[in-house]
C-alpha cells in the first residue's frame, strides 16, 4: 500500500472506529473522543515539527501545554475586582521590578567586558532584583489570597472571550521555548530534552502552588464557553424544533450539539494548523530544515545558521502545543493543574508521533486518533481483559484484587512498548514520511 | 613470497570504488611507504589492508594466510598492530595506562615490552603518569606507536605517523621507525612528506586514483626523474 | 558566642546534615547517569525510574526477612536486602540492554534515538513498578531511628538549638564513601575498568586493542544497577518510597551529572552536592536562624526563606541552566557538548 491510499485507508479506519463507538456505546462518548482526538492530533503536529522536522527531543510538552491551560483561564475568566484592588498594584509592580531585573542584567551582561566583573554585578542586581520583587509581591499575594478564598482568592483574568486564549497560550507557550531553546539548543539533544523536562516540572508546579494566579490545586473551573449552553438550548425553541425534526430527546441531543460545535472548531483550526505545516514542509524553508536534520555538518558547512533555523522551529512546534493545551483547556471548561501528568501531556504525544510517522504531518494526525482512541478505550478492555485473565480465581483472592486494581498502571506499560516497538520495528510509523 | 601482501585490491566505501587493482606488499623487517598525491586512496589502501574497508576483489595475506575475511580485532590477534592518523590516543589515560591498553589482549608479563618501550621513547618514561591528553603533538604520536608495539606486533601500520609535527621531530620518529624495523618488525606506512618517507623506506609505492603508478625501492623511486617531477617537486 | 553556636547548631541540623545525606543520594545518582553516559553515549532517562526498580525488590526483599525476622540490629534490613535488589536491577538492565540497546547499537543509530527509547523504557519500568507494589508511599525502614538526638544534644551541650542526626543520614554518607572509594579503585586498578575507561575516551582505539564492547557495555549496565539500588535504597530509607518521586529525581540527578560534566565521574559527585546544598540553602526558613544570629531590633515576621520548598527542581533547574549558558562542559570537564 503506498501513498495517498494507504493515507485514506487508515483514516478510513479511524472514521470506522469512531462510528462504531458511537453505534455501540453512544454518540456522546463518540463524539468526546473525536474531540480529544483532533486536540491531540494538533499536539502532535507541533511535536511533529520540532521532531520530525529538525529531529530535536521535546520532553516538556506538558509544560508547554499547561501554558496553553494558564492562558485560557487568564483570557476568559472575569477579573476579581477586590482582589484586584487589595493586590493588583502590588502584583503588577512585581511584575515590573521581574521585567527591570532582566533587563539590567541582560545590559550589565552585554556591555561590561571584564568577564569577573560582569558576572558579580549580574548576581548582585538579580539577588537585590529578586528580594525587591518579593517584598513587593509577597504582601500582595497573601492579601489575594484572603480575598473570599472558597471562591475567588485569586485575580480573576481578563473576561475576554476564551476563543482569544488559543493565540495567547500559543504565545506564552513560544516565549518559553525561546528561552529554553536560546539556552540548550546548538548543543547536544540530550541538553535540550533535560531542560524541557526541567521546565515543564516548574511550570506545573507555579500553576499547583501560585494560588493567587491560578488558585493552584484548588482549581477554576465554569470557564466560560465558546459554544452555547445545554440548559440554554434546552429553552430555545429553534433547537427544540431541530430535535424534533431528527425525532431525539432534547436533553440528548443539546449535549451532542454541543460537542458537535466544539468539534467544529477544533477541526478548523487543525485544518488550518495541517495547512500551514504543510505548506511549510513543502516550502523551501521546510526542504532546509530536513537538510538539516539529515545532516547537520554538510548543511552547516553549505553556510546554513542551524542553530538559529532550530530556535525557529523549536518556538513554532511550541506555540502550536500551547495553541492546543489552550484548546484542551477551553473544552474541559476548568484549570486543574493536577491533571498535568508527564504521562497523558509529553509521553503520550510522542507515542502519537512516533506510532503516526515522524516527519509526515498526516501520520502526526493520524498518531493522534489512533493513541488517543486507544488511551481511552484501553481502560475498559484492559479491565475487562483482567477481568477474564483472573475468573479462575476467588472473587476476592488478593491476587485478583491487586492485579484489578493494577489495570490502570498496564496503560503506562503498553504505551511504553508501543513506543519501543514501533521506534525498533517500524521507525518510520504507519505513515511514513514522504521523500 | 612477502610477509604481508594485499594482492589485486578493489573497493571502496558503498557506491564508488576508490582502489583498483592495487597491490601493496611489505617484507619481514623493512620499511615499506605509500606515497602519492591527495586523495590517491593512500590511507584507503592502509585501511583494506587492516579490514576496515571491505574489498570485493582481491585478497590480503599475511605470513601466508588469507586473512581476507577477517575483523580488525581479529587481525590485532594475528600479530597486526595499527595506528590511526588521529584520536590515537586515549587523552584521559596516562602514558601508562595507553600502553596497558595497548597490550590488553595479552595475558602475560607486559614489563618487558614496557620497558622496551621506554627504551625506545625515552621521553615517554620521565611521562608516563601523565595524560597522553596533555602531551605535545610529536609525544602523542610516541604513545600511539608505543601503544600498537604493546601488542608485540609482527606487523606495524602507521597512517601518516608525522602528520603536524615539526620536521625535527618528524625526523627523530622516522629514526624510532627505523629501529622498530630493525628489531625483525615490519612496517607499512602512509606518508605525506614523500621524500623523506622515502628516504627510509626499502620498498615505496607511488599510488595514482587509487591504482598503483610506480613500484620500486625507496633509493631508486627517489632517484627516478619522473617521479621526482611530479610527486617529489622536482 | 552562645547565640553564635546555636545559630551553627541550628543550621547544622536543618541544612548541613540533610544536604549532606541529600547530596550523597544525588551524587550516587549521578555517577549512575554519568557512567552511562560515558560509554553509551546518551542521557539515561529511565535511570530514575531503574532506581525506583531496585529499591522495589530491595523493599520486597526487606519486607520478607521481617516476616522472617531477620534483622541488623540497629541498622536497616534493607542494607541486608541490597545484594538481592542491585543483582535483579542488573538483571533487569541487561536485559532490557538486550531487548532495547543492543539493536540500535548494532546499527550505530543516533545518540536520540537512544534518548527516545530510554524514555519509553522509563515508562515501562514505571508502570511494572507501579503494577507491582502500586503508586503509594511505602515504608521499610526498621532498626534504630536516630545516631543522636536533638535532646540528647542539649542535654550534653546544654544548647537551646540540637543537633538531630538520623541513622539513614550517618548510613547514607558512610555507604556513598565506600561505594565512591570502590567505584574508583575499580575504574583506575582493575583492567575491566581501565577498558571502560579506554572505550569511554575513544571507542575505535579501544576496538583496535581488542577490547571487547560488549563486555564493556554490560560491565557498565551492572554498575549503573549497583549505584541505582544504592542510591534509591537510600534515599528511601531517609524521606520514603514512592515511585513518582523517583522520576521527580530525574531532574536533580541529571543537573548534578551536568553541573559537573557529563561523563566525569569526579564532576557527578561534586555536582550532586553542589546541587542539594544550593537547594536546601535556597529553600531553608532562616527566621530563626535570624533571631541567633542577628541583632534583635533586625527582627522581622516574614519566613525569610528565599524559595518555598514547592519550588526546589526549580533550583536544579537553574542551576543547569546557568551552567549550560556559562560553562556546558561542567565544573570538571565532561565528554559531552
Amino acid at each position: 500500500m503506498k501513498g495517498i491510499f494507504r493515507h485514506v485507508f487508515f483514516f478510513g479506519i479511524m472514521v470506522g472506529l469512531i462510528v462504531l463507538v458511537g453505534q455501540m456505546q453512544s454518540w456522546n462518548l463518540a463524539l468526546s473522543i473525536l474531540n480529544l482526538c483532533l486536540i491531540s492530533s494538533i499536539m502532535a503536529l507541533g511535536v511533529n515539527m520540532q521532531w520530525g522536522y529538525a529531529g530535536l527531543f521535546n520532553v516538556g510538552v506538558m509544560g508547554f501545554a499547561a501554558l496553553g491551560g494558564l492562558a485560557a483561564m487568564l483570557i476568559s475568566m472575569p477579573p476579581v475586582h477586590e482582589a484586584l484592588a487589595v493586590g493588583g498594584k502590588g502584583v503588577f509592580f512585581g511584575l515590573l521590578i521581574l521585567v527591570a531585573t532582566i533587563a539590567v542584567c541582560v545590559f550589565l551582561y552585554r556591555k561590561i567586558a571584564f568577564p569577573p566583573l560582569r558576572m558579580l554585578l549580574v548576581i548582585v542586581v538579580s539577588i537585590v532584583g529578586y528580594f525587591l520583587l518579593r517584598s513587593v509581591l509577597d504582601p500582595a499575594t497573601v492579601a489575594i489570597e484572603k480575598v473570599n478564598p472558597a471562591a475567588t482568592g485569586y485575580l480573576g483574568g481578563f473576561g475576554l472571550p476564551i476563543i482569544l486564549s488559543w493565540p495567547v497560550g500559543g504565545i506564552l507557550a513560544g516565549a518559553a521555548a525561546w528561552l529554553v531553546g536560546k539556552i540548550t539548543l546548538g548543543l547536544r539533544t540530550d541538553y535540550l530534552a533535560i531542560a524541557t523536562l526541567g521546565i515543564s516540572e516548574i511550570i506545573v508546579a507555579v500553576l499547583k502552588h501560585e494560588d493567587w494566579l491560578t488558585r493552584g490545586v484548588k482549581n477554576v473551573t465554569g470557564l466560560p464557553r465558546p459554544v452555547p449552553y445545554e440548559v440554554n438550548l434546552q429553552k430555545a425553541d429553534w433547537f427544540l424544533e431541530l430535535a424534533a425534526r431528527f425525532g431525539m430527546d432534547p436533553v440528548t441531543f443539546s449535549s451532542i450539539f454541543v460537542k458537535l460545535c466544539y468539534g467544529l472548531l477544533f477541526a478548523v483550526v487543525l485544518l488550518i494548523v495541517l495547512y500551514l505545516s504543510e505548506k511549510a514542509l513543502r516550502s523551501p524553508w521546510g526542504r532546509m530544515m530536513r537538510a538539516i536534520r539529515d545532516n547537520e555538518v554538510s548543511a552547516s558547512a553549505m553556510g546554513k545558521n542551524i542553530k538559529a533555523r532550530h530556535l525557529q522551529v523549536f518556538i513554532l512546534g511550541s506555540i502550536v502545543v500551547g495553541i492546543a493545551g489552550a484548546m484542551l483547556t477551553t473544552l474541559d471548561g476548568q484549570l486543574t493543574p493536577t491533571a498535568y501528568q508527564p504521562l497523558r501531556f509529553t509521553f503520550l504525544i510522542w507515542v502519537m508521533v512516533i506510532v503516526g510517522g515522524s516527519g509526515n504531518n498526516w501520520g502526526a494526525v493520524l498518531g493522534g486518533f489512533v493513541i488517543w482512541f486507544f488511551w481511552i478505550e484501553a481502560e475498559p478492555l484492559g479491565l475487562w481483559l483482567m477481568d477474564v485473565l483472573t475468573s479462575g480465581l476467588d472473587t476476592d483472592s488478593a491476587l485478583r484484587l491487586h492485579l484489578l486494581e493494577s489495570a490502570a498502571h498496564m496503560r503506562l506499560m503498553t504505551m511504553g512498548l508501543i513506543l519501543l516497538l514501533t521506534l525498533r520495528f517500524s521507525p518510520r510509523g504507519l505513515l511514513p514520511e514522504r521523500r | 613470497m612477502s610477509y604481508l601482501i594485499g594482492e589485486g585490491m578493489t573497493g571502496g566505501y558503498g557506491g564508488a570504488d576508490i582502489l583498483h587493482d592495487c597491490t601493496i606488499a611489505a617484507e619481514k623487517g623493512e620499511i615499506a611507504v605509500i606515497v602519492g598525491p591527495n586523495g590517491a586512496g593512500k590511507s584507503t589502501a592502509m585501511k583494506a589492508i587492516f579490514g576496515m574497508l571491505k574489498i570485493h576483489t582481491g585478497k590480503v595475506m599475511l605470513d601466508g594466510e588469507e586473512i581476507t575475511a577477517l575483523s580488525p580485532q581479529a587481525r590485532v590477534g594475528k600479530g597486526m598492530a595499527f595506528v590511526p592518523q588521529t584520536n590515537n590516543v586515549f587523552p584521559s589515560m596516562s602514558v601508562e595506562e595507553n600502553l596497558e591498553m595497548g597490550a590488553f589482549l595479552r595475558r602475560d608479563d607486559i614489563n618487558t615490552t614496557m620497558e622496551q618501550v621506554y627504551e625506545l621513547f625515552p621521553i615517554l618514561k620521565t611521562k608516563r603518569k601523565q595524560n597522553a591528553g596533555e602531551l605535545s603533538g610529536g609525544q602523542r604520536q610516541q604513545v600511539a606507536v608505543g601503544r600498537a608495539l604493546m601488542t608485540q606486533p609482527k606487523l606495524l601500520m602507521l597512517d601518516e605517523p608525522t602528520a603536524g609535527v615539526s620536521p625535527i621531530v618528524m625526523d627523530e620518529l622516522f629514526d624510532r621507525i627505523i629501529e622498530v624495523a630493525r628489531s625483525g618488525i615490519s612496517i607499512l606506512m602512509v606518508e605525506q612528506n614523500a621524500r623523506q618517507a622515502l628516504n627510509i623506506a626499502d620498498k615505496g609505492y607511488v599510488l595514482v586514483q587509487g591504482a598503483n603508478r610506480y613500484t620500486d625501492t625507496g633509493e631508486a623511486l627517489l632517484n627516478d626523474p619522473e617521479v621526482r617531477k611530479s610527486f617529489l617537486g622536482g | 558566642m552562645e547565640d553564635f553556636l546555636n545559630a551553627f547548631a541550628l543550621i547544622s541540623n536543618f541544612v548541613l546534615v540533610p544536604a549532606i545525606a541529600y547530596g550523597s543520594q544525588l551524587a550516587l545518582g549521578a555517577l549512575g547517569v554519568t557512567l552511562v553516559f560515558a560509554i553509551l553515549r546518551f542521557s539515561n532517562f529511565a535511570h530514575g525510574d531503574t532506581m525506583a526498580f531496585g529499591t522495589m525488590v530491595t523493599i520486597l526483599v526487606t519486607w520478607w526477612f521481617q516476616s522472617m525476622g531477620i534483622s541488623l540490629g540497629p541498622l536497616p534490613t534493607a542494607l541486608l536486602a541490597l545484594p538481592f535488589g542491585i543483582a535483579a536491577c542488573a538483571a533487569f538492565l541487561l536485559i532490557s540492554d538486550r531487548l532495547v540497546y543492543r539493536f540500535y547499537r548494532q546499527q550505530r543509530a543516533d545518540p536520540v534515538i537512544y534518548l527516545i527509547a530510554s524514555v519509553g523504557l522509563m515508562f515501562v519500568t514505571n508502570g511494572f513498578v507501579r503494577f507491582i507494589i502500586g503508586p503509594d508511599d511505602q515504608r521499610f525502614a526498621d532498626g534504630e531511628r536516630f545516631i543522636i538526638r536533638a535532646r540528647e544534644f542539649k542535654q550534653m551541650t546544654g544548647m537551646a538549638e540540637g543537633i538531630t542526626i538520623k541513622v539513614s543520614q550517618g548510613i547514607t554518607v558512610v555507604t556513598m564513601i565506600i561505594v565512591v572509594a570502590a567505584l574508583f579503585w575499580f575504574l583506575n586498578k582493575t583492567r575491566a575498568g581501565k577498558s571502560m575507561r579506554a572505550y569511554s575516551d575513544n571507542e575505535d582505539l579501544a576496538l583496535l586493542s581488542g577490547i571487547n564492547p560488549d563486555r564493556v557495555v554490560a560491565i557498565t549496565w551492572i554498575l549503573a544497577a549497583a549505584l541505582a539500588t544504592i542510591a534509591g535504597t537510600l534515599y528511601g530509607l531517609d524521606k520514603s518510597y514512592k515511585p513518582f518521586t523517583y522520576f521527580q529525581l530525574l531532574l536533580p540527578i541529571f543537573a548534578a551529572a551536568i553541573v559537573g560534566g557529563l561523563g566525569n565521574p569526579l564532576g557527578a559527585i561534586a555536582g550532586g552536592f553542589v546541587i542539594a546544598f544550593s537547594e536546601i540553602f535556597v529553600t531553608y526558613a532562616y527566621k530563626k536562624f535570624a533571631s541567633y544570629a542577628l541583632p534583635e531590633e533586625w527582627a522581622t515576621g516574614g519566613l525569610l526563606q528565599l524559595l518555598s520548598t514547592d519550588y526546589k527542581f526549580a533550583v536544579s533547574f537553574m542551576i543547569l541552566l546557568l551552567v549550560l549558558l556559562f560553562k556546558p562542559t561542567g565544573i570538571f570537564r565532561g565528554t559531552g557538548v
